[in-house]
């Protein structure tokens, strides 16, 4: 046994990287898919509303623990190949990340007036166009605030990789504590920098919801 | 695939569920009563009350619920309060589901413009008429949604709940593989069970609140 001291303390903080790259998977894969599941949700084409509707309940519908299981010890058997824990992760976080922030980004789409669109048809610009210049933007700003916000969901979220061993900041942490017996100081550092993550994004979220106030 | 060697456990699994909703109706009984206390006193005159549930909030809604349950069930027992995994993990929900509450019942209580309350005060009904009458059906009708959807988060993240081998339905999941090897099937069951489960709620909740709220005038 030894006690927590300043090398513990490095290693919890560089495995924070493996946090952050566990996020940015998450939004390089899942962002453009929540793209496709918002617009998809807004369609004229019923089946598209449909499938899209249906894709971002069932996987708000299911914990997200349930979806790292499922894609880490489920699938691999299923599919009977091996798969990398890194894979695995990312898969079910960007499906995680897609669901929430297509609702979130439907939900911007459907804040902006129909009577936009109709005058962007009225201006002759295609479906298309009207969605990249007249439509777009005002739904980007409306939901910027919240997408921020989700930020912060998924930064605590990664923390559950550390279930299926992957080790970022929480597992980081599990090791710590057991090497050094001293879990209240180890989950206090692995807490502390969860918070100094978290609360800038749910700060900088909470300005732009004032600056960029969708009331106006 | 073959879902039949699951079907020798479907007693545990059901155990395993009703536990699941017991943890989130309990999280969620505590977690609203600390949504109001905290609401009201943020409401409040007091300062120091303000800034200790300001403190709260920000804690507990920026820092991970499994980091919580840890800190609740690995280091409260070096304080002498040692809790059983299901005591813990409910303690450990009800403090992170009252962290959203307290938003969200403030947010409510904040939606009713302060005239209405004013033109109560003039009709001459007392603080208690006021509150029971004017602020609090709007302020439910406002909150109800938030709530509802932050419901359905709790029951999902009641599975974090198997990290200290509380007998909720993912620990069972995490037994039933472990007797059967049956990755795949355990964990399609498990996440329809969940998703069974979320969709019921919100079916409820969605009726529940469509008789309960029938406001006379829609927004």
């Amino acid at each position: 046994m030894r006690s927590f001291s300043f090398i513990d303390f490095v290693s919890l903080l560089s495995a924070l990287r493996w946090t952050v790259v566990l996020v940015v998977l998450a939004l390089a894969f899942g962002a453009p898919l929540g793209l496709g599941l918002a617009t998809g949700r807004i369609s004229r084409i019923a089946p598209l509303r449909w499938i899209s509707a249906a894709a971002i309940q069932v996987i708000q519908g299911v914990p997200l623990l349930g979806l790292l299981f499922f894609f880490y010890f489920g699938m691999p058997v299923f599919l009977g190949i091996q798969v990398p824990a890194l894979v695995a992760v990312t898969v079910a976080y960007t499906l995680y990340t897609a669901a929430f922030l297509g609702d979130i980004w439907r939900g911007g789409l459907e804040a902006v007036k129909q009577a936009q669109w109709e005058a962007g048809a009225c201006l002759g610009l295609s479906r298309w166009q009207q969605f990249c210049h007249i439509v777009g933007p005002q739904a980007l700003r409306l939901s910027l605030p919240p997408t921020v916000g989700f930020l912060v969901q998924l930064v605590k979220g990664t923390s559950l990789a550390s279930i299926i061993g992957f080790v970022e900041l929480a597992r980081a942490g599990q090791v710590v504590s057991a090497a050094t017996f001293q879990p209240l100081l180890t989950y206090a550092v692995v807490a502390a920098i969860y918070f100094a993550t978290c609360l800038p994004l749910t700060l900088w979220s909470r300005s732009l919801e004032a600056r960029l106030d969708g009331s106006r | 695939m073959n879902f039949l060697p699951l079907w020798r456990y479907r007693d545990q699994l059901i155990d395993g569920t009703l536990v699941t909703l017991e943890l989130t109706v309990i999280a969620a009984c505590f977690g609203l009563l600390i949504g109001t206390a905290g609401a009201v006193a943020l409401k409040g005159r007091a300062k120091p009350t303000r800034w200790l549930v300001r403190g709260y909030i920000e804690l507990f809604r920026n820092t991970p619920s499994l980091i919580q349950l840890f800190i609740v069930f690995f280091v409260l027992p070096s304080f002498g309060l040692k809790l059983p995994a299901f005591e813990a993990a409910a303690v450990a929900l009800s403090l992170y589901f009252g962290a959203y509450s307290v938003e969200i019942i403030r947010s409510g209580l904040d939606s009713v413009p302060k005239s209405q309350i004013e033109a109560g005060q003039c009709l001459g009904l007392s603080g208690w008429q006021v509150f029971v009458h004017i602020l609090l059906p709007p302020a439910l009708r406002n909150a109800y949604p938030a709530v509802t959807s932050q419901f359905v988060l709790l029951l999902l993240g009641t599975s974090l709940a198997s990290q200290v081998a509380a007998d909720e339905l993912f620990h069972v999941a995490g037994f039933v593989e472990s007797r059967t090897y049956r990755s795949f099937e355990v964990y399609a069951v498990i996440c329809a069970v969940y998703f069974a489960m979320a969709m019921s709620f919100k079916i409820l909740f969605a009726v529940v609140g469509a008789l309960a709220f029938r406001s006379p005038r829609r927004r």
